[in-house]
């Protein structure tokens, strides 16, 4: 009789200790991951609807939604806001099929496996800069060999032209991020009951029913988690379009207009209504990614 | 077998497109900063004449007049100390994910999982101007904070993946037969920890080593300028040439350690870059 009245006391002190515990053990890292987003976010609202200009720092005050409108009603944002999105779906549709190929071949490879995981381990491991600053010297009129090639007009100017400059833009992105789509998709793959494949063969279905009746249906949640983490992450473009135009011909990202807006105009107000629109943008993709595609975000992991 | 030595071939043709793939720009880039400065432009993929000049301007006037190794040492010191903190402060959290049962336990995994979609340009105004009346600015800190928060989700992620593994009753087992509660944790558990560790130390030091946007928004000078933002504004002898040299035997010399780490560590990042994308 006491035994049994005591128990449960005993047990939820302990499991209240556990819980204190817990949250000791993970409240230096919550605090870490709230002291750089929460805050500034906050932060970023009330600058958004100020205007703050710190080259005339006596000028100011509450503008409401002035910035926001000033921004929505601009070309620039536009224009910018179109080549986000052109440059987010034909780098995501890219990768998506050459990351699908790679992780067939890594997969399926008869020999050479390690040879495929390690060499598309390389992209990877360089910095985005980096690999910019190499496709953009490949493609210079000057230094590059790109020209050289057959084919190729030996005077095309490959950073005068808008498109021109996405080809390129496109193309060291895809080079970059390929890898991670391919290994996230390839941890999809293995996990296909090989039967499966067995038995369709005997079923007389070919290689491409196959592919397009077991391994595209089985892997819908990995291809789905893998291209919401790329397309948020195609999203923020910044790096390479810095380094290979800083923005010129038009192929402005809305990243690279919050920067210029921030940090070379140093105008807080107006840079900071485009960074809460560049959050909601994001938001609202995730919001389609797991809403209206059903991505299970429990399966899922966050980006590399 | 006819349709054996033909799939051999399929097969060869497929990784050789790979490789050639991957390693294309990283050859390209070897190519140019081996090039003497006169042939800089002679267009051709492979050098016909090879030269160490490049390499020789990088480090020309020692520590204080040379563009790269104040750089250089920003970014190792740097992406170093982010990966200690957020490894150790990850390993906690990530303990207690794995281990213990506590209510907020999702709400903390689904906050790590947001704050990798976040937009980190988002935060980059607000932190300037923070930073500037905090004296945080151009400091080595300034860049680690920001570092800390976008790699703990991923060294959190990974950690749970692997501390979920780990046959934790072999602790307990140990104390059975007589190990002290310390000695059990450092002779049982720490041994089967360290490769998840280590799997997302490598991943939070590329990611801290990668970074751009941060890097020139934050700083101004040499002081805490990475490599990614020294090579934006590297200057050529006169404004008119660009440093392609100076920049590809730059870039060979903050790439090439960091493949020989990743293709020597390979299988450690594969299984950490797809922990958790299968099973949660």
């Amino acid at each position: 009789m006491e035994a049994s009245a005591q128990k449960p006391a005993v047990s939820s002190q302990r499991t209240r200790s556990e819980h204190r515990l817990a949250w000791m053990l993970c409240a230096p890292a919550v605090l870490a991951m709230l002291a750089v987003t929460a805050y500034p976010i906050g932060y970023a609202i009330v600058l958004s609807v100020q205007q703050i200009d710190l080259r005339f720092p006596d000028e100011g005050g509450f503008v409401g939604l002035d910035n926001y409108l000033a921004v929505l009603g601009s070309e620039l944002w536009w224009t910018d806001f179109f080549n986000t999105v052109f440059l987010m779906v034909t780098t995501v549709a890219i990768e998506l099929v050459l990351g699908m190929a790679i992780a067939l071949v890594m997969h399926r490879a008869i020999f050479g496996r390690g040879v495929v995981r390690t060499s598309v381990l390389i992209p990877y491991g360089i910095i985005t800069v980096v690999a910019a600053f190499a496709w953009q010297f490949a493609f210079a009129p000057d230094t590059g060999f790109v020209n050289n090639l057959p084919l190729i007009a030996d005077d095309m100017d490959w950073f005068g032209g808008r498109f021109s400059s996405f080809a390129v833009i496109i193309m060291a992105e895809v080079w970059k991020t390929t890898p991670f789509m391919a290994l996230l998709l390839l941890a999809g793959l293995v996990t296909i009951d090989k039967g499966l494949y067995e038995a369709a063969k005997v079923d007389g279905a070919s290689a491409w029913q196959r592919f397009t009746r077991i391994t595209l249906p089985l892997m819908k949640p990995a291809i789905l988690v893998a291209l919401l983490f790329r397309t948020l992450d195609a999203f923020r473009v910044f790096d390479t379009i810095f380094i290979m135009t800083r923005g010129a011909q038009d192929t402005e990202s809305v990243s690279i207009l919050g920067f210029n807006q921030l940090i070379s105009r140093l105008n807080l107000g107006l840079g900071s209504a485009v960074s809460v629109l560049i959050f909601i943008c994001v938001f609202l993709i995730a919001f389609l990614f797991v809403k209206g595609f059903g991505t299970k975000l429990d399966e899922g992991r966050p980006g590399g | 077998m006819g349709r054996g030595s033909r799939d051999y071939a399929l097969w060869s043709i497929g990784i050789a497109l790979v490789l050639v793939f991957a390693l294309l720009p990283v050859l390209w880039l070897i190519s140019l900063s081996l090039k003497p400065p006169a042939a800089i432009t002679d267009q051709s993929f492979i050098p016909t004449e090879f030269s160490l000049d490049n390499y020789k301007s990088l480090f020309e006037g020692g520590i204080d007049d040379s563009p790269f190794i104040k750089p250089l040492i920003n970014s190792i010191g740097i992406a170093l100390i982010t990966t200690v903190i957020s490894i150790t402060l990850a390993s906690f959290a990530a303990y207690a994910i794995a281990r213990l049962e506590f209510p907020g336990k999702r709400l903390i995994l689904a906050g790590a999982l947001a704050i990798a979609m976040f937009p980190p340009i988002s935060t980059v105004g607000p932190l300037f101007d923070m930073w500037r009346s905090l004296g945080l600015y151009d400091t080595w800190l300034g860049l680690i904070i920001p570092y800390l928060t976008f790699s703990l989700p991923l060294a959190i992620y990974v950690l749970v993946a692997f501390f979920r593994e780990i046959p934790w009753d072999l602790e307990q087992a140990a104390q059975v037969d007589g190990a002290t509660p310390s000695q059990a944790f450092r002779k049982v558990i720490l041994p089967l920890a360290a490769p998840g560790v280590f799997t997302a130390a490598i991943l939070v030091f590329i990611f801290a080593w990668n970074d751009f946007l941060f890097a020139i928004s934050l700083t101004s000078s040499d002081a805490s300028r990475t490599v990614p933002a020294a090579l934006a504004f590297f200057t050529g002898e006169s404004s008119f040439t660009q440093p392609t040299g100076s920049i590809a035997a730059a870039a060979v010399v903050v790439t090439v350690p960091i493949i020989v780490f990743v293709l020597f560590f390979q299988r450690r990042i594969v299984s950490g870059l797809t922990a958790g994308a299968v099973k949660g």
